[in-house]
């Protein structure tokens, strides 16, 4: 792989996770530089690999972009933790590792002693972190679900959606892209404070906990003032018009919306002159704030039947043109043909030896001496085996010979999975 | 004993004794805030007045006033702050000074405006090359829609959650607590750290550029994949995905779309729960198991009680089916209670889950056994708040309360006094003339 000059570089990690948080932690690491070694088996495949889109609509362990997308620059091997021999290669990595990410259930990894006792005996300045829904301690630590069960469970599900309807989640496994950049926050630091002071450390992390973050003022509201935030659609506490508005589609099949917040008077004097009603800027319902707050549903109305003239991307411009905040709702298709989106290089293509060529999402941040570099797209299931077993753990062709044979190294699945499409 | 609070900020913490200046309004709030939580002295620059954000509430007790604003604490618990008009000429060479003590400068300003000022990453690196700039915006420091004015519900829709939220019959939604600017902050939060493992192996400092349209495309799932992978076909048969489903998920297939509801009717409020991670993986298999179990201990779980999981497909199952089991299970589930359901979740693994309410959540036994929360004395309203605490727990570096959120300017006699020797006339007259 292509090694430039990044933040990372030299910093080795061992991956002994799954499905949304774990992986994506060390990708961020990986694609800043880091060697990351990711242990799979066919016996226990990451779920992701077996959920859609899959390449022609057709499943199968290495057919996934899901299960591909949070791997970019990681080594994949593929061992069986549950034979005898299999805990004994992981820890040789624990051995050549600065950092050893464990994502399973709490209690998982006991078994192959690979909990962060054991880890710490035989690598006392490693640097465990173990992400897990609800952290490792508690009465209900031992729940295992995903990230959607966890958007409810943090309230965000209960604040989305129409006052007089039910409670709705984000289509995404929403706590699955907040939890992860908390991990690697805390993983960096620890990397220098190992440097400065040659101590490793444990770091656990509930995923709810690390999620509440993104509640705090809700939660001070409802400490403080006993109020339990709900459902209010679109609408913001000072500001009006503030909503989402149907624009003209052209293709029969797709809707088409336009975003517009107004804030301020002068604001709200621009905007009268763009949809071309410089009457409502005298207009006593809608000239202030405290008007426009209390009109706000005629307001929308009336906006509605000016912004399902004309398209989405136009009225943006107009807006913005004349110092509106607005913007267009964007579908996927939209994104990829977004010109910011294009100018900040966030879709960028790999060829994948199965899936062929697909695009994988950017970071949000642009180092400006040390960029991130992709060069591998996510890895298939062990594609990794020899350049790991020989270059990093140094076997010879006998040892991995004789894995293979008994199976510590794995090859193929037992019986086949279904597909699960999320 | 012994180590005073301020002590122990600098030798028990990840970040202990580097310095974050932070010039941000609310886009860029949670990034000091999460420096701030891992021990960096962060020290909120606002304008004399203190911030505009300082008006965003909630508010203590709902008072309107810029030293009570919930919306503030919750973003600005650990740092100290100062004021500063950085436009005025000696606002600008104070600021300059305080360039040399910083390890960070965080900034949310319209792309331009720090150069303008001649307080760009090009100058500050002159002054401190070890120093690192983040710059956290809409849409970046470049690029065609850098100056588009933006808020946090515009990020939402621009990049790409709004699309797919909400109920068919009704425009896209957002959140009611918003959440563009927050995703911002811990992305920016991320590309500091980064910056900052590269400054301390190589005393390089540098400029990081955060995009906030960006980071809220990292919350798509697969989204952008499914587009890529799926989208014509499916476009070609006229479905479009992700579709607004409101409480269902509309699945894709070749087939036909498959509708499945995520959001159901409790006894007491409402839990989630999905018949497309019933079938498949072992796990998904096992969950479904425990969860007929369940009903059917409770004598309601009818024909599905020997259903067989293991073949049930979400890629084959048609349409009819799948409302069937639903009808069973979505009857089951009036019955029970948020509580029920996510002890038999921690005991059994059924992959089901309460929607918790911000009261369910302040009163979840598991948070209170875990020590989570943490309150903090405001002695000016002689009151104590119960805060969220760590968001993660380091055991060489726990999380701490080290300032309560500060009041206005609270610690200018700290900086320009203490450190800069600023002596009280000229204090007073920067004071007068609204420098600081």
């Amino acid at each position: 792989m292509k090694k430039a000059n990044q933040a990372l570089n030299g910093i080795k990690v061992v991956e002994l996770a799954y499905a949304g948080v774990g992986p994506q932690i060390t990708r961020e690491l990986a694609e800043h530089g880091a060697t990351v070694v990711r242990i799979e088996s066919h016996r226990a495949p990451d779920p992701l690999r077996m959920m859609s889109p899959f390449k022609n609509f057709e499943s199968g362990l290495n057919r996934s972009a899901f299960g591909a997308c949070y791997n970019t620059q990681k080594y994949s091997i593929s061992i069986d933790l549950n034979m005898t021999k299999g805990p004994a290669i992981a820890k040789q990595l624990v051995l050549w590792a600065d950092v050893f990410l464990d994502g399973m259930t709490p209690g998982t990894t006991t078994k192959w002693g690979l909990d962060h006792e054991s880890i710490s005996a035989i690598k006392p300045d490693i640097i465990y972190a173990g992400t897990s829904q609800l952290g490792r301690t508690g009465p209900d630590s031992a729940f295992s679900g995903w990230g959607y069960l966890l958007m409810a469970m943090s309230g965000f599900t209960n604040i989305t959606g129409r006052p007089e309807r039910t409670p709705l989640n984000v289509v995404a496994s929403y706590t699955d892209y907040i939890a992860p950049w908390y991990m690697v926050i805390a993983l960096l630091g620890a990397l220098d404070y190992r440097n400065r002071t040659g101590r490793g450390m444990v770091i656990n992390q509930s995923q709810l906990e690390s999620s509440l973050q993104f509640l705090s003022p809700a939660l001070l509201d409802y400490n403080v003032n006993g109020r339990v935030m709900s459902r209010n659609a679109n609408r913001h506490p000072y500001a009006a018009p503030h909503g989402v508005f149907p624009c003209r589609s052209s293709e029969t099949s797709t809707e088409q919306w336009v975003a517009i917040a107004v804030f301020s008077d002068e604001e709200w004097q621009a905007f009268c002159r763009v949809i071309d009603k410089p009457g409502w800027i005298e207009d006593p319902k809608f000239a202030g704030v405290l008007g426009r707050k209390e009109n706000e549903e005629e307001l929308e109305e009336l906006i509605a039947k000016w912004t399902e003239e004309l398209p989405a991307e136009q009225i943006m411009s107009m807006m913005q043109n004349a110092g509106v905040a607005a913007g267009m709702v964007q579908s996927p298709e939209d994104l990829f043909n977004d010109p910011q989106v294009k100018h900040r290089n966030h879709f960028r293509p790999l060829e994948h030896q199965v899936i062929g060529r697909h695009s994988y999402n950017a970071p949000a941040y642009k180092l400006s001496k040390t960029p991130c570099d992709i060069s591998k797209p996510g890895p298939c299931l062990g594609e990794d085996n020899e350049f790991v077993f020989k270059e990093i753990l140094n076997m010879t062709d006998d040892d991995i010979e004789e894995f293979l044979v008994a199976g510590v190294i794995t090859t193929e699945m037992d019986a086949p999975t279904a597909p699960s499409v999320f | 004993m012994g180590l005073s609070m301020a002590d122990q900020q600098v030798q028990n913490s990840l970040l202990g004794g580097f310095r974050v200046l932070d010039l941000t309004d609310e886009k860029g709030f949670l990034c000091g805030k999460t420096l701030a939580d891992l021990g960096a002295d962060v020290i909120k620059v606002e304008k004399p007045g203190g911030d505009q954000a300082r008006n965003i509430g909630p508010f203590y007790k709902d008072i309107p006033n810029r030293e009570k604003s919930l919306y503030w604490f919750a973003c600005n618990l650990n740092k100290r702050s100062i004021t500063l008009d950085m436009e005025t000429a000696d606002g600008h060479e104070i600021f300059k000074t305080l360039i040399n003590t910083a390890d960070f400068v965080i900034e949310s300003f319209d792309p331009g405006y720090m150069d303008e000022l001649g307080l760009g990453y090009s100058e500050l690196e002159k002054i401190n090359p070890r120093v690192i700039m983040t710059s956290i915006t809409p849409f970046g420091q470049t690029g065609p829609y850098k100056d588009h004015k933006a808020s946090d519900m515009i990020l939402w829709s621009m990049g790409g959650v709004q699309y797919s939220t909400g109920e068919p019959d009704f425009p896209p939604l957002q959140m009611s607590l918003p959440q563009s600017y927050f995703h911002g902050g811990l992305h920016a939060a991320m590309g500091s750290m980064m910056a900052h493992y590269h400054r301390q192996r190589t005393g390089e400092g540098q400029h990081v550029d955060v995009s906030i349209q960006q980071a809220v495309m990292l919350t798509l799932m697969i989204a952008a994949e499914v587009w890529e992978l799926y989208g014509q076909a499916l476009k070609d048969m006229a479905v479009i995905l992700p579709a607004r489903g409101g409480a269902f998920r509309i699945i894709p297939r070749i087939s036909s779309p498959l509708k499945t509801r995520m959001i159901w009717p409790c006894k007491d409020g409402y839990i989630i729960w999905s018949l497309a991670v019933s079938g498949g993986s072992a796990g998904n298999i096992a969950s479904s198991r425990a969860l007929i179990n369940m009903m059917d201990r409770n004598g309601m779980a009818g024909r599905l009680k020997d259903y067989d999981w293991a073949k049930m497909d979400t890629l084959t199952i048609t349409q009819e089916e799948a409302d069937d089991i639903e009808s069973i299970v979505g009857k089951f589930f009036l019955a029970v209670a948020k509580a029920e359901i996510l002890k038999e979740a921690v005991k059994t693994k059924v992959f089901i889950a309460p929607v918790f309410t911000v009261k369910d959540i302040c009163e979840y036994p598991h948070l209170e056994a875990r020590g989570f929360w943490a309150d903090v004395a405001h002695p000016e309203l002689e009151d104590i708040i119960t805060y969220p605490g760590a968001f993660v727990t380091i055991d060489e570096a726990p999380w701490k309360v080290y300032h309560r959120p500060p009041l206005i300017g609270e610690h200018n006699p700290d900086i320009y006094g203490k450190e800069l020797g600023f002596l009280k006339d000229r204090m007073v007259l920067l004071k007068q003339a609204n420098v600081i």
